[in-house]
């Protein structure tokens, strides 16, 4: 898969579409990589002459961007290898153009430990795939109850703190690990849903659940957590991230939160704005996700958050859940879908679809994570490492489990035709991706 | 009955796993052969041989005694073998044995499963792993298409017809695939149906299932033709949905007093097992001018027979065509 590690290896990408996000740059030229990095950039280098020993690759005109970074996935490892490993989960990344993942704490044992940090990020570099940066738990074990070592995590490597798929319930503990980050300037991330409402529900309440007998989930339930939660920014003057919001109200509140001047910010991912309640359909268990998939106006008013610059975000929310976890019945079954090969053409049908330009939609998942998380990634740029992805935005095909990378196959767009795809993806200079055909 | 009808329409379902998306014509196919059973139900000699050689396995995840010695008489009643299955989901780990038990089962060839399972859509998920026929025999809070047949066909045996009906359906909605049944098959046959419950019990966004919704009793049952009242499930109840019995069968359960608002002549129905006194007044419950709930039972091996015959031929017309 990869090229031989030789630092005096120059790569020239020529014919490209120079899209970046981050300076607004979209026009024909290429890029040379000088080893690891990138070391010249733009029309120039389209003009046929060779650079000193220099391999040259033709990207026949398709779009050359900063490699994508997701800033929310869960890879498994440590502790449920048998769903994904970093290895499998680098792989589904590559092949979906993503260059860098910010993974979830919600790992056996939990990232709330330095050395935890240190494991996940050891094992991702050796393996030379998607870089990997973790998050670092607010609380420890993740019980939701005493903080976890924020300020060292952080000096480990700990990009920002969650409890991941846990809702950090207790309103004191999100006080103090909001007013605590902010002694060392780090950013919360919560996972709004309020428990007490949402306990004994596995799909969105309404219609469709009644029809189905299964237990609502609330709409209320998101809306009261982000209501509650924009209040503490408020009092404890700290950074918090709403991950995937998935109602128009939710969305509501961080634009108001947004115009007063507080330190909010949110994400959603794919589901929400590509998706409603009515693809769980006849008890589809790849459906059921957490927050639960809304009704056909709360999707529109995911698209509106986007355009409108309310949501900053698309993660890819990628939940790998074995087919152990997902055959069964509806009520008994693991939320959560994968999402790392999806990740691309999902938010390039906000383009198709005529909601945003290529070059917005792009940004939503290469600049604006990495930016919100201080990475160095998601940006072309001279003595930037070479992160880079050369994507069809075009390209037809079809989302179906055997053609997954990922250990586990539970894509909640299992079936779907999609548009856009990497062509390959390049990490640190060297070939980690190369699309067949 | 119309015979002419019937050379016309016929159930060509495999399975029978809810009443949702039936058509008015295979629900009167369904009723109308299973009126033929009655008679023969009360004849001394009750036994036929449509059945012989078929295998009906009774696959039970959930406690139950009527359905299950229901639909056990109605495939001995028609020459078939039955096999009563009792897994309980507490003492297995959940779910793993319900797609291990479908394969187990399905490499066994039988020919017919009634399956009841706690979960919502675990009958249909199983229906997907088998080659025989299914029948829901009630699932979570989804669906149990075979009592609402039974009930269709007490109404229809006691009124002539459902249509333009007015049937109030009183109680635990929130956790009752009885009413769910109910709501779809008396929809498609034109009667109109009340939901009477306090709030806490109503699903929300059951008025998109075509139901009039009341929370008063002495309202919801003017002028009803139908009082259809439902068990409190107590069993299914996280937390409590009302403050106390006394509180709950004060205004929600159905004595002499909020019934007068009905029709004089108006059925009660419940799809049993009663809590007297809970949701029923214990006298109403036997006052046999007007409660019609042992017929129900009676009305229940007719219907079991009537969907075990009909799903059996469908299998014949299967095989056949393999040959």
């Amino acid at each position: 898969m990869a090229t031989t590690n030789n630092s005096n290896l120059h790569t020239l990408y020529i014919n490209a579409r120079l899209i970046d996000p981050a300076t607004g740059r979209d026009e024909m030229g290429g890029i040379l990589c000088d080893g690891k990095v990138i070391s010249d950039i733009g029309p120039h280098l389209n003009d046929g002459k060779p650079r000193a020993n220099s391999q040259i690759i033709n990207c026949k005109g398709h779009c050359l961007v900063p490699g994508l970074v997701d800033m929310r996935a869960h890879l498994g490892e440590p502790g449920e290898e048998h769903k994904e490993t970093l290895e499998t989960a680098g792989r589904s990344a590559v092949a979906g153009g993503v260059t860098t993942i910010v993974c979830l704490p919600n790992t056996e044992p939990a990232i709330d430990d330095m050395s935890v940090v240190e494991f996940v990020a050891r094992r991702a570099r050796k393996l030379g795939l998607s870089k990997v940066y973790p998050y670092g738990a607010v609380s420890k074990k993740l019980e939701g109850k005493e903080i976890a070592e924020l300020g060292m995590l952080s000096e480990a490597g700990a990009v920002a703190f969650t409890d991941g798929f846990k809702t950090i319930s207790d309103i004191q503990l999100m006080l103090r690990a909001l007013s605590y980050a902010k002694t060392f300037d780090l950013l919360i991330v919560q996972h709004p849903e309020e428990c007490g409402l949402s306990k004994n529900g596995v799909m969105n309440s309404g219609e469709t659940a009644t029809r189905l007998g299964l237990g609502g989930i609330p709409r209320y339930a998101e809306i009261i957590m982000v209501e509650r939660d924009i209040r503490l920014v408020e009092m404890s003057g700290g950074k918090l991230h709403f991950a995937h919001l998935s109602t128009s109200d939710a969305i509501d509140c961080v634009r108001k939160a947004k115009a007063r001047g507080l330190a909010v910010t949110c994400d959603t991912a794919p589901p929400y704005f590509a998706l409603n309640e009515l693809a769980v359909g006849d008890y589809r268990t790849f459906a059921k996700l957490s927050p639960p998939l809304r009704k056909e106006e709360d999707r529109q008013a995911v698209i509106e958050g986007l355009k409108d610059g309310t949501i900053d975000v698309i993660a890819s929310d990628h939940t790998p859940q074995d087919e152990e976890s997902k055959r069964l019945p509806f009520s008994e079954a693991a939320a959560g879908g994968v999402g790392l090969e999806t990740l691309l053409p999902i938010t390039l049908e906000l383009y198709h679809n005529g909601h945003m330009s290529l070059i917005e939609a792009l940004n939503l998942i290469t600049y604006r994570p990495a930016q919100l998380l201080g990475l160095k990634a998601g940006k072309l740029e001279i003595g930037r490492r070479a992160d880079i992805t050369i994507l069809d935005p075009e390209r037809g095909w079809k989302v179906e489990d055997k053609t997954l990378k990922s250990k586990s196959k539970n894509s909640p767009f299992d079936g779907r035709p999609v548009q856009g795809c990497a062509i390959q993806t390049i990490v640190d200079g060297r070939l980690v991706f190369q699309a067949e055909g | 009955m119309n015979t002419n009808e019937q050379t016309f329409f016929r159930y060509y379902r495999r399975h029978l796993l809810g009443t949702e998306g039936l058509t008015p014509e295979e629900i009167t196919i369904l009723l109308d052969r299973s009126e033929a059973h009655v008679q023969q139900n009360r004849q001394a000699n009750k036994k036929k041989s449509v059945l012989y050689g078929r295998t009906i396995i009774n696959l039970f995840f959930e406690d139950s005694t009527r359905t299950r010695t229901s639909f056990e008489l109605a495939g001995k009643r028609l020459g078939g073998d039955v096999i009563n299955m009792s897994v309980s989901t507490s003492s297995v780990k959940k779910g793993e044995t319900l797609i291990d038990t479908a394969m187990t089962l399905n490499a066994m060839h039988p020919d017919v499963l009634v399956v009841r399972h706690p979960q919502s859509g675990a009958v249909s998920l199983l229906s997907e792993k088998v080659n025989c026929a299914v029948i829901n025999g009630g699932d979570g809070a989804h669906e149990h298409p075979t009592q609402a047949l039974l009930d269709a066909l007490t109404i229809r045996r006691r009124l002539g017809h459902l249509s333009g009906l007015v049937i109030a359906i009183c109680g635990d909605v929130l956790h009752s695939r009885v009413a769910r049944s109910n709501i779809h098959l008396l929809n498609t046959m034109g009667a109109r149906v009340r939901l009477i419950a306090p709030v806490t019990l109503i699903p929300s966004g059951i008025e998109h299932l075509g139901v009039e919704v009341f929370h008063d009793m002495d309202e919801g049952l003017k002028g009803v033709d139908i009082v259809m009242m439902l068990r409190l499930q107590r069993e299914r109840m996280q937390g409590n949905f009302f403050p106390s019995i006394r509180e709950y069968f004060n205004f929600f359960g159905l004595d002499e007093a909020k019934l007068a608002n009905a029709k004089d002549n108006a059925l009660i129905m419940h799809p049993g097992p009663m809590n007297r006194g809970v949701e029923i007044d214990s006298d109403l419950a036997d006052d046999f001018g007007r409660s019609v709930i042992r017929e129900q039972v009676e009305m229940g091996v007719a219907v079991r027979m009537a969907c075990l015959e009909i799903l059996t031929e469908n299998l014949d017309q299967s095989e056949a065509s393999n040959l």
